[in-house]
């Protein structure tokens, strides 16, 4: 337990003092996907729900941000709460078809409810279509308070949103419906039989789940001042599941390693074009077949193992 | 001539046989997924990869073999079956014994890295693949494109044989047997992993026929399938994979609803077959045809 | 005396993390007709699928016709000549009885026609065409015998064929059992109903936790009844 909280602090301070060491930008556009792969970690990890359309709550919390910020002329606050709002409102209609089939029915009926949504986006006038949202203003927040132009600022409050919505996730985890949904992923029949509504605590998840995913996206285009169509689209939501398999699925801190690996890869293959595909495509291979327990799970084990033989 | 609700008919007509053709490969796609979900536990995401290798085959025949279309007609399943066999065989079947996500994750990473390639090798924009057999027939109410009108009876014909192939003979039996009760068909004598590879390697080469049957209609191109996937997932989900007949039937009846969408609301047409999954969902979510498994 | 067909020795079993069976010894020569006796859970069931080569994991040795077959898979042990009744039968729901019973494959020369089949099982004849898992538990259970018999295989593995049928119907698979018997079959038969067995078997093996611990011949049960009620618990 003690060794978690040092983990912890170390990690605090490493988050505090990175600007010093990488382009604010990027680790901001890093943290987004972290609390994204986070939210889908979350539904997959303890409700045991793999979504395979996750970049629905993502891409149009993002679309919402800019919509409320931008064509609406409303503060930040209001975006970011549109978002997460937004995204959770899609999750609730979404989650509550899709939880009706399990396993990898499950998984295809999220990927084809995103798909729809992508589509939808391609043709609605608010989203842009091809262009997306262009030029989304930067205000400031908390009332003029809190500039948001200078990007070292808006570091720390990025980091500050992560932080909240890791808290989050960390809380409902470990509270009692946190407890709940586990005994439900490990054996539906047998906490149905004690008397919980399965499917009311799946939904439940997966409505939180959409909203970090929202919270995430909508943070995103807080920061780009842009949202796309990219983000809507499937690759997002196959990207996102990658983020948290190299991390380690089922593991709290797996998906923001798995994010920061991720982005750091696509950020120093951006020239290369489809090569990123291709070699997404073989870490997901390569994973499913080596290390299915991730950088982290693996990283765990390793650690349990070399402290049983020192033991010994 | 006579009019439907202000819609006249050469449009509604055209629509409806765009929708047929859709319907054909949703048909052949989704019995491709089925067959192979039944044998391998395994929902095939690479399944449009395999569509749009198959395309790539005949062009690639054509453009450096002088290979025709007819030939390609065979040739390129037999290709693209062969490379799926060997992609089970290194890959597949390691994760057999784990739960159905991993195989779903590993096909996708497999799609991404065969779409990946030849985006890199033939770019993005695609090519066009000659029509085999040009003209067409004034039907009066509409003018219907030969090779269209050969589409839509190649996939019936290619559906109803994989139907009888499954249903009415011994391999299929043995393919029945085995997605029931794999272990005790193998204790009967049959190598069950063979016949598995075979399956697979049978499933691609259908999404490769299709790929082939798509190449003189759409761009050959490396995202032809990438959507499409996606689309032939949703109507697996509305038809259930119980039921080879019923794989056929929900794929031609939703290119169907397609097209007359795209008759009577346009914009709703590339969504139309999500809400039709969402109410199916509703009413009866093991889908159409479906036992839940 | 009769060559030996099946020779199991020293054989261990597992599933998973659990130790099934913990050395089991036996042998059966050709024409015997051969039970295995014994409680709920005492390895008699594990034996048959570890012969079949259908557990997890098994080591020690078991020959066939003078061969080993540990370390086969079981597609192989099949065509060498045995074949395998499953205590749930495993009839599929999605093949109709002709089907069913046309499906494994003849392996050797000898076995019986499908004509001889129907003749063994005349109402599975007027159902051929329905589906295997709509006829009752009886003809379910004759379905599962009579699908082996086509295909040459010297030696049968029957996992409690009488299990939860009516008096009537076990009598008649009694007599279809020693019918086989006649026709040259060599039969290893699991039973919990040991008046059943008494009647047709020629040697029983009692088993227990994993192990072969008493052999009784058939002109000795009456000697051996109260030893073997002891062993069964009845």
């Amino acid at each position: 337990m003690t060794s978690q909280r040092i983990g912890y602090a170390i990690l605090i301070i490493l988050a505090l003092v990175a600007p010093a060491f990488a382009y604010p930008v990027f680790l901001m556009k890093a943290l987004c996907f972290a609390l994204f792969a986070c939210a889908f970690n979350l539904l997959l990890g303890y409700a045991g729900l793999m979504s395979f359309g996750h970049a629905m709550f993502f891409g149009m919390a993002g679309y919402f941000y800019g919509h409320v910020v931008k064509a609406w002329d409303m503060p930040p606050e209001v975006g970011l709460l549109a978002g997460v709002l937004g995204a959770a409102a899609l999750g609730l209609v979404t989650g509550a078809l899709a939880i009706r089939r399990q396993g990898i029915y499950f998984a295809m009926i999220t990927l084809a409810f995103a798909q729809m949504v992508y589509f939808f986006c391609v043709q609605a006038p608010f989203t842009g279509g091809e262009d997306g949202l262009q030029g989304i203003p930067r205000k400031a927040l908390l009332g003029g308070l809190i500039p948001t132009k200078n990007d070292l600022v808006l570091y720390y409050v990025v980091l500050t949103i992560f932080l909240f919505g890791y808290g989050a996730i960390y809380r409902f985890i470990h509270s009692p419906f946190g407890q709940v949904l586990k005994a439900i992923r490990d054996n539906e029949q047998r906490a149905v039989s004690l008397g919980y509504e399965a499917d009311r605590y799946k939904l439940l998840a997966f409505v939180l789940s959409a909203a970090l995913a929202g919270l995430a996206g909508a943070t995103k285009a807080l920061v780009q001042q842009f949202a796309t169509l990219t983000d809507v689209a499937a690759s997002t939501s196959g990207e996102v599941v990658l983020m948290a398999l190299v991390g380690g699925l089922g593991t709290i801190i797996g998906p923001v390693v798995g994010a920061f690996i991720i982005i750091t890869m696509q950020n120093y293959l951006a020239g290369f074009g489809q090569f990123v595909l291709v070699i997404q495509g073989a870490i997901f291979v390569v994973i499913v077949l080596a290390f299915r327990k991730g950088v982290v799970g693996e990283f765990a084990e390793w650690w349990r193992r070399r402290r049983t033989a020192s033991s010994r | 001539m006579f009019e439907l609700l202000g819609i006249p008919p050469q449009a509604l007509f055209g629509q409806l046989l765009l929708g047929l053709i859709n319907g054909a490969f949703y048909a052949m796609l989704s019995l491709g997924l089925a067959v192979i979900f039944g044998m391998l536990n395994v929902i095939n995401f690479t399944h449009g990869a395999q569509y749009m290798m198959g395309a790539f085959a005949a062009w690639l025949l054509l453009g450096y073999l002088d290979v025709p279309f007819w030939a390609s007609l065979v040739l390129a399943p037999v290709i693209v079956g062969l490379i799926g066999i060997v992609l089970e065989k290194l890959l597949l079947k390691r994760i057999y014994h784990l739960d159905h996500l991993y195989g779903f994750l590993l096909t996708f990473g497999m799609a991404l890295v065969i779409e990946g390639l030849f985006q890199l090798q033939w770019g993005s924009s695609g090519a066009p693949y000659p029509n085999p057999i040009p003209g067409g027939y004034n039907l009066g109410f509409m003018f219907l494109p030969t090779y269209r009108g050969f589409v839509v009876l190649a996939a019936l014909v290619i559906c109803l044989v994989t139907w009888y192939g499954i249903e009415r003979t011994k391999l299929g039996a043995y393919l029945r047997a085995a997605t029931e009760n794999p272990t005790l068909v193998r204790a009967f004598g049959i190598n069950v992993p063979r016949l598995i590879t075979l399956t697979y390697g049978l499933g691609v080469a259908l999404a490769a026929l299709a790929g082939v049957l798509a190449a003189p209609i759409q761009q050959v191109s490396a995202l032809m399938g990438t959507n499409l996937v996606l689309v032939v997932f949703a109507v697996v989900v509305i038809g259930g994979m119980g039921s080879i007949m019923g794989s056929i039937v929900t794929g031609f009846g939703l290119g169907m609803i397609e097209g007359l969408t795209k008759v009577f609301y346009p914009p709703a047409s590339n969504t139309v077959i999500f809400v039709v999954m969402a109410i199916v969902l509703l009413v009866k979510p093991a889908g159409l045809f479906g036992q839940t498994k | 005396m009769a060559e030996t067909l099946l020779k199991v020795a020293g054989l261990q079993s597992w599933y998973g993390e659990s130790h099934i069976l913990h050395g089991v010894d036996f042998e059966i020569r050709r024409g015997e007709l051969v039970t295995l006796l014994g409680r709920n859970g005492a390895g008699k069931t594990t034996t048959l699928k570890s012969i079949m080569g259908i557990v997890e994991k098994r080591t020690g040795s078991i020959t066939f016709e003078g061969q080993e077959t540990v370390g086969q898979p079981s597609d192989k042990i099949a065509r060498r000549g045995i074949a395998y009744c499953p205590e749930e039968r495993g009839i599929f729901s999605s093949l109709n009885v002709d089907e069913n019973l046309s499906l494994p494959p003849v392996v050797k020369p000898g076995g019986l026609s499908i004509e001889e089949i129907y003749t063994l099982f005349p109402n599975l004849l007027e159902r051929r065409r329905s589906q295997g898992t709509k006829l009752s538990g009886g003809e379910q259970q004759m379905l599962a015998i009579g699908r082996i018999l086509r295909t040459g295989a010297d030696l049968l593995l029957l996992d409690e064929p009488t299990e939860g049928l009516a008096p009537v119907i076990v009598q008649r698979i009694g007599e279809i059992i020693r019918q086989l018997k006649t026709r040259g079959f060599t039969i290893l038969l699991v039973e919990q109903n040991f008046h059943f067995a008494a009647t047709i078997a020629d040697r029983h093996y009692v088993m227990e936790d994993g192990r072969v611990v008493d052999t009784v011949v058939a002109s000795d049960v009456q000697q051996s009844i109260g030893k073997l009620q002891a062993y069964l618990g009845v």
